[in-house]
């Protein structure tokens, strides 16, 4: 063969295709007994994500793992890793490794043997395997610790070397489940930035199962979260922060204000409620176009949801543009960063407002004092509109992906 | 492991001890005391003693007589604990990983044996293997042998007895390590590649070494001197160094050979298990020494 056709056979897209290493979950379903654990699901990673699977307890992200990790079979459905179907095969003939929540390393076994021992079961022996241990140990940083036995390493440590074992076999996807949960928040918050850029550095897919908002807001490309078995909604951290489509999915990730009302009226560029807050509210699509308006009818019982940080505390009467709620402040809570207000609404007894402002802008809290009469404002466009049950349709959305809308 | 990790230290016996301390001293020590005095003097010729020194019992001993009981008595008691912990580890396997509902009455089917007196329990052992026992009628019944076999008064019924009855000594310590064993490194091994035989071997054995070891130790050490189911099921061929010690203190009314031979078999109790603990212990060590040379 010619050296052009060389050439042209490694450019050829088919072998792109073939080093690509995508994920696919076909309606995976998963039920221990009568209880359905994951409900089917579909999902699509691809080569090189950070991709987190985000829930509370029992929410099956990590059934879910498990069942990619090959240690539960799926009860339906299919996986599959570069086109190549896997859920039936054994663990370690998949390509895929796991990081224990516990990191599960083996206690009688020093750190270079337990790094090694993916290696040794592969019949690897001598200087390849010695270069491979000391490569991936330097990869994590713990190249000094060779001989130590595991059980003296700090909790840090054991997780390294639970990394550097499982990345030993140069799997395509690293299955982590919960792999910071054991650690204090300092060291956490560490490793939730060596773990990122490990995976810059490895460019290779990693799946991240956490219960954590935070982390997984923080490191992910992109998020599943996930409800009772089913995955509420897959996307970007901003997507899933900015643009919640499902009730859970607001309520779960940070935290929300909710205000219940009516849609009085309604056109493409705004939409107005009236109700218990005794004023017209306005919703607008967000400036930044994540968040279209989605579709209502007059007289639709709707809530409106806000972020505490998107909230102004304001001692006179804002804007007319703005949507605002007269309150009482009921407590202020300095936090360093920021201080969070308790406010009391005035015209709606079960309101609560939390407003949450950054300190180095307003000095906060020696501006505001408890029993203040203030305005929490907020801008049209900073509000998330929820039917009342659950979330609303949004037709623009659907046929349009979010990185391709003109900003306005 | 921590072994050296630092315990508060008394002077001479914590006081909480010393009831415990007291009756090991008067019986045990005492009784201990005894026994090595008696095997250093001669024997009355109506039995009983008389107080003078010799090492003419330790010398009997040795005679190729002796020995050959002594070795037999090792066989024996080295067949039974090692066939206790190929019987035992896969029952301790299944009890330790059995659903919580059965784990419990598992156990107590293992303990139940124990409830029903020893000589009872050998003696049924007797009766099911004997020439016009159960087994045997079924085994003709169903055309495997045309004529009974014959189990007793013979070695293979020793070990049958006394596999039977120390089975349970080795289950409790494997079932307590098993048990405690993190379920999550078989799942880590596999997921790495091990093999079903290579996650038993290089994984769960030696993290369930401890048990093993206790186990071996609960059944090797009495099996050695087992003298009551060679007696009901052996018969008179089979000679083990319990019956030999026995027959010296109650028919030969020899009590200073007896002693004598009470002492070495409790020397070669003592010298194995030196020898088992030294191994163990020294794995440790230099798992211990690997990590100070290394430094923290």
């Amino acid at each position: 063969m010619t050296l052009w056709g060389l050439k042209n056979l490694f450019s050829s897209h088919a072998l792109l295709l073939w080093f690509r290493s995508m994920l696919e979950l076909k309606g995976i379903r998963k039920s221990f007994g009568k209880t359905e654990a994951v409900r089917p699901t579909d999902l699509v990673i691809q080569d090189g994500e950070f991709f987190s699977m985000l829930g509370p307890s029992g929410c099956g992200k990590t059934t879910l793992l498990r069942m990619l990790g090959g240690f539960e079979k799926p009860t339906a459905g299919e996986i599959y890793l570069n086109g190549i179907r896997i859920d039936q095969l054994p663990p370690h003939e998949r390509q895929c490794n796991t990081v224990f929540q516990r990191y599960a390393l083996f206690p009688h076994l020093d750190v270079f043997e337990n790094v090694a021992f993916g290696l040794r079961m592969r019949k690897i022996s001598g200087t390849e395997l010695n270069e491979r241990v000391s490569e991936a140990l330097e990869l994590v940083q713990m190249k000094e610790y060779l001989h130590r036995s595991v059980t003296t390493l700090s909790g840090g440590q054991q997780q390294r070397i639970a990394l550097a074992r499982a990345l030993i076999n140069k799997p395509k996807v690293l299955l982590l489940d919960e792999p910071l949960s054991a650690l204090d928040l300092k060291l956490r918050q560490q490793m939730k930035v060596e773990l990122l850029s490990l995976q810059r550095c490895l460019k290779q897919t990693f799946i991240f199962v956490t219960h954590d908002q935070e982390e997984a807001l923080s490191v992910s490309d992109r998020i599943a979260v996930m409800n009772k078995g089913v995955v509420d909604q897959v996307g970007t951290s901003q997507e899933i922060y900015e643009f919640p489509r499902t009730l859970f999915v607001a309520q779960f990730i940070g935290s929300m204000n909710t205000i219940e009302g009516e849609v009085k009226d309604f056109n493409s560029q705004a939409i107005t409620l009236a109700g218990s807050a005794k004023r017209i509210l306005t919703v607008k699509p967000s400036r930044d176009g994540f968040r279209p308006l989605p579709q209502v009818q007059s007289g639709l019982a709707v809530q409106m949801m806000i972020r505490p940080e998107k909230l102004k505390v304001l001692k006179s009467s804002p804007q007319p543009d703005q949507n605002y709620i007269e309150g009482m402040i009921k407590e202020v809570l300095y936090k360093g960063p920021v201080t969070q207000f308790l406010i009391q609404a005035k015209e709606i007894p079960s309101l609560m407002m939390t407003v949450v402002q950054t300190n180095s802008a307003v000095s906060a809290k020696k501006t505001f004092n408890m029993g203040d009469r203030v305005f929490a404002a907020w801008a049209p466009e900073d509000c998330i509109l929820m039917g009342k049950d659950g979330p609303l349709p949004v037709s623009v959305f659907e046929t349009e992906p979010l990185e391709l809308r003109a900003l306005p | 492991m921590s072994s050296q990790k630092s315990r508060t230290r008394y002077k001479l016996v914590p006081p909480i001890a010393l009831p415990t301390m007291g009756w090991m001293l008067w019986f045990l020590m005492i009784p201990m005391g005894i026994v090595l005095i008696y095997s250093l003097v001669m024997k009355g010729i109506y039995g009983g003693i008389v107080w003078q020194m010799t090492f003419e019992n330790y010398e009997r001993a040795f005679d190729w007589l002796y020995l050959k009981i002594f070795l037999q008595s090792l066989k024996l008691a080295l067949l039974t604990a090692i066939s206790c912990l190929l019987i035992g580890y896969p029952m301790a396997y299944v009890i330790a990983t059995a659903n919580q509902k059965y784990r419990s009455a598992l156990l107590i089917l293992l303990i139940i044996p124990f409830w029903t007196n020893f000589v009872v329990r050998t003696y049924a052992l007797k009766v099911l293997f004997s020439e016009q026992g159960p087994l045997n009628a079924a085994a003709m019944a169903l055309g495997f042998f045309s004529e009974p076999i014959s189990f007793s008064n013979s070695y293979g019924m020793v070990w049958i007895g006394m596999v039977t009855n120390y089975l349970p000594y080795m289950v409790l310590p494997l079932y307590v390590s098993i048990e405690k064993f993190d379920f999550s490194l078989l799942e880590a091994g596999r997921d790495l590649g091990a093999s079903s035989w290579n996650n038993f071997w290089k994984v769960l054995v030696p993290l369930t070494k401890p048990g093993i070891i206790t186990g071996f130790i609960l059944v090797f050490t009495p099996a050695l001197g087992e003298f009551l189911i060679p007696d009901l099921l052996g018969g008179a061929r089979s000679m083990l160094m319990g019956n030999l010690i026995t027959e010296q203190f109650l028919k030969m009314r020899d009590w200073p050979f007896g002693s004598a031979l009470s002492i070495i078999l409790m020397s070669i109790v003592l010298i194995s298990l030196v020898i088992v603990i030294r191994v163990w212990m020294k794995e440790e060590q230099t798992k211990v020494e690997a990590e100070a040379a290394h430094g923290h």
